[in-house]
């Protein structure tokens, strides 16, 4: 490997009101590197990346890049240099075609030449593995696609540092392989990659060196093909935490949740439409549905919770059409419900957790004939808060002042105290620290041990393989089988988050073509 | 260089600190108007803001003119609350003020102890008609209510007028577009013998104590504030969301309809053209001002009440235009939104960032 140092971070310190997102970082990348930024939400990754990138300048500390110290003036400075920069949601026109979407961002003298630039699209996504039709619309491509055209734009203004911001979570595990292949070539030819991200497994398999950051500050470097991820882990995480939980297989009982044929079509014009979908839940199992976002797991929350109406007999719970039932009348029932978002939809920002327990468990006999029982949902919420170990100033305190993990643990904690039937979880640990989604996953657990089904909508694989007893994939509103988690490999359920599985019944798991 | 920047936490002090300094600018402001009007500042704001509490009359008047402005503050805070920006209580006042006229005259032969209750019940019922009309074109077409609310205004206004000048005008009253006078069973009783204070006055303390209890006690009030501040929120726990819109603007009508019964029946005795000062715009302004809590809002209805009076007092005392009521009010809104932005927000001063040396 090259050792000409390409860019070098002295003492970085970036200051917010209320936190130091960044506080004295030291960080190296060499030419050709494929270096880690490991850290857990918060941790400070992306402030630094937006520094490296001049999108905010940082209140001290010093950038040098190929030997040279440099004030950064902005994002267009920073590409003309050769920064690159891959933002986690992407920023492209969906009307406009791949090649012009990439004209956008180059200089004029470039961008005029419009065969030119599609025929040296098509040069460079050839090169790098990432077949790539310069004149498709970006709205007609997949994610993976499109993350392909924000490459080559990099590519194409030859950049020598590339950075991406958690490129694999909108990735299925296939498109994932295509991705690591690209990057590896990439750093053959001298290109350095910042590959920022929280997937261990992922930085052991690709990186040369990691750096791993917590609270702000460096807390680690090292080779993270050398050391195990449980030691990254603890680097991320300190010491204090546990990294995991252990679960006990458990034989379900009866059947709980009932869904056929649900069809739902949402208003929603970025949304997606739910096909015949159909599965059933046993009482004391968790069961998840693995997929790329924006695939129709909101409308699947949305039609279980009560938000979406669908037709009265697509859904039962222990006999019962509850379909066109409100989400009042499915709590008195036993539904449960996690949303995705916290703050905003889980959770009201501005109201305390006092109020926040009102919201949903007002059916735990808080109200009495119209009058709040204050003293009741305050005893409910201090009850919330040691049970699940909540860390707040108070239960006065506002939502929005509690951290991702505690928030979430908070609202875990609210709906499982309601003693649901069913539970319905989606995304319960993104952005969550470790501490807490193992906390988490420890409620959800003693939730199917109470007897409760348990379905967990999630992106991560890691921790669907860890907790579910059977599992699928959602694609574009339709719903592959669910199978023994025993036994299903990682390649299988891949082709299923793609759309590759058959459209028949649920109950039969014949074949999968591959 | 100053530039503003977000608090990490809202700032409770400046919650209150704002009214307060709002106040104090608008009295420094309006010494500057009285200047440029060549008068003497301190003459000036005597006139306007002591003169007229010398006596118990004076006390009397601003009780009363506290009533109206109590009943539509109370019944906007519940909207307020939500996030519904009925902008309305003076449309839904000039209903109930017209409808408790055409039930008082109605029965302007009966003397039953049920006379004047029932003209109130019909005041409440039209003010929240008249607002239930706003509401139903947001629930069931999406209609912006500060639009229809505002224009639902006009259309009141010049349904009094046409009452007035037809249907419920005088035949005795030499062509003067009003009606008679009410009989005596349809007047409201007075609080305080020999001034024209009424027990409306007491109709509004109660409805600002109810909103109060409302929004601090039950189950109703907190849906709405969810509803206010956090619309996904509520859809997710099941709130309905329709319904609650309907009452809230129910309530706001019922309860500014019951402030311009009281008017007619109280201090006016009859319906006539001018029965309200502007009583349902200024409302909006005691409600901000109040931060939409009950004590809050009673203080701001007597400091709001004062500026009516004070108006009135500079007309005769310094032959100041009328405007000048409404030139304070506008002021104190103006400086109340100016220095709620420093609940959100702070000053700093901040230096140039340092410079990096060198260029690649």
């Amino acid at each position: 490997m090259a050792t000409a140092q390409r860019l070098k971070l002295e003492n970085i310190v970036k200051e917010y009101p209320g936190c130091r997102a960044n506080d004295g970082v030291q960080l190296t990348v060499n030419a050709g590197e494929i270096h880690a930024l490991l850290g857990e939400n918060g941790a400070g990754k992306s402030t630094l990346m937006k520094v490296i990138y001049g999108v905010i300048q940082p209140d001290a500390g010093s950038i040098t890049w190929n030997g040279h110290p440099l004030t950064l003036q902005g994002p267009a400075h920073a590409r003309e240099l050769g920064i690159g920069m891959v933002f986690q949601h992407f920023s492209l026109f969906e009307t406009l075609t791949v090649a012009e979407n990439i004209a956008l961002s180059l200089p004029a003298d470039q961008a005029r030449d419009r065969r030119k630039l599609e025929a040296r699209i098509s040069e460079v996504s050839e090169h790098y593995g990432m077949a790539l039709d310069p004149r498709r619309y970006v709205n007609s491509l997949s994610i993976g696609e499109r993350q392909r055209v924000e490459i080559v734009r990099c590519l194409i203004q030859e950049s020598s540092l590339l950075i991406l911001d958690e490129p694999t979570s909108v990735l299925t595990p296939q498109e994932v392989e295509t991705l690591f292949r690209t990057l590896r070539q990439l750093s053959h030819e001298g290109c350095s990659i910042l590959f920022i991200s929280h997937k261990l497994q992922e930085v052991r398999d690709l990186c040369h060196r990691a750096t791993v950051l917590r609270q702000g500050r460096v807390t680690g470097e090292c080779n993270p093909a050398e050391v195990s991820t449980d030691d990254i882990a603890r680097m991320m995480v300190g010491n204090e935490t546990p990294l995991s939980t252990q679960v006990e297989p458990r034989e379900p009982g009866e059947v709980l949740l009932n869904v056929r044929e649900l069809n739902y079509r949402t208003s929603d014009p970025f949304g997606t439409s739910l096909q015949a979908l159909s599965m059933s839940l046993r009482a004391g199992e968790i069961v998840g549905i693995a997929g790329v976002a924006g695939n129709g797991q909101d409308e699947l929350l949305r039609a279980l919770s009560g938000e979406a109406l669908v037709s009265n007999d697509s859904i039962t719970l222990n006999g019962v059409a509850i379909g066109q039932a409100k989400p009042a009348v499915r709590r008195r029932l036993g539904v449960a419900v996690v949303p995705e978002e916290r703050l905003g939809r889980g959770a009201v920002p501005s109201m305390s957790l006092v109020d926040n327990s009102l919201l949903t468990a007002y059916g735990e006999g808080m109200v009495n004939t119209g009058w709040v029982a204050m003293g009741k949902v305050r005893d409910y919420a201090s009850r919330i808060v040691e049970a699940f170990g909540v860390r707040t100033a108070s239960i006065d305190s506002h939502a929005a002042s509690l951290s991702g993990g505690n928030l979430q643990k908070f609202i875990i904690g609210r709906e499982a105290m309601q003693q649901p039937k069913l539970l319905v979880a989606s995304h319960p640990t993104w952005g969550v620290d470790v501490g807490s989604a193992v906390a988490i996953h420890e409620a959800l657990v003693r939730l199917r041990d109470e007897g409760a089904a348990v379905l967990l909508i999630s992106e991560d694989l890691d921790e669907l393989f860890q907790l579910c007893g059977r599992m699928g994939a959602i694609c574009a509103g339709r719903l592959s089988p669910l199978v023994n988690t025993s036994e299903l490999t990682i390649e299988r359920l891949g082709q299923w988050m793609a759309g590759d599985f058959p459209s028949a019944a649920p109950s039969e798991v014949s074949h999968a073509v591959a | 260089m100053l530039s503003l920047e977000r608090r990490a936490v809202d700032s409770r002090a400046m919650q209150w600190a704002s009214p307060l300094l709002a106040l104090i600018l608008t009295i420094i402001t309006g010494m500057g108007i009285f200047m440029a009007l060549g008068k003497d500042p301190v003459e000036g704001l005597t006139f306007f803001f002591l003169t007229p509490l010398s006596d118990k009359h004076g006390w009397a008047e601003l009780g009363l003119k506290m009533a109206p402005l109590l009943l539509c503050a109370a019944g906007l805070t519940i909207c307020y609350r939500a996030k519904l920006w009925n902008i309305g209580a003076e449309g839904h006042f000039l209903m109930g003020a017209l409808w408790a006229s055409a039930a008082a005259l109605q029965f302007s032969d009966q003397s039953g102890p049920w006379v004047l209750p029932l003209v109130l019940i019909a005041g409440m019922v039209a003010g929240a008609a008249w607002a239930l009309l706003a509401g139903l074109l947001k629930t069931q077409f999406h209609c912006n209510e500060i639009l229809t609310t505002i224009m639902l205004n006009y259309i009141a206004l010049n349904l009094l007028l046409y009452a007035v000048h037809g249907p419920l005008k005088d035949p005795y009253g030499f062509g003067f577009p009003q009606s008679e006078m009410f009989a005596a069973s349809a007047l409201l009783p007075k609080l305080i013998p020999d001034t024209r204070l009424h027990i409306g006055l007491l109709f509004g303390l109660l409805a600002a104590v109810a909103v109060g209890v409302l929004f601090a006690r039950t189950f109703v009030g907190f849906q709405l504030k969810v509803l206010g501040q956090d619309e996904r929120a509520a859809a997710f726990a099941g709130f309905p969301a329709k319904r609650l819109t309907l009452l809230a603007f129910i309530l706001a009508g019922g309860l500014a309809g019951l402030a311009g019964a009281s008017e007619v029946t109280g201090p006016l005795g009859q319906l006539v053209p001018q029965v309200s000062p502007g009583y349902g715009y200024t409302a909006i302004i005691v409600v901000f001002l109040g931060r939409m809590q009950a004590v809050g809002i009673v203080l701001a209805a007597a400091l709001l009440a004062l500026t009516f009076m004070g108006g009135e007092m500079l007309q005769i005392a310094m032959a100041l235009p009328k405007a000048i009521t409404g030139l304070f009010q506008g002021l104190l809104l103006f400086y109340l939104l100016t220095c709620d932005a420093f609940i959100h927000y702070r000053i700093r001063i901040r230096r140039a960032p340092k410079a990096v040396a060198g260029e690649a």
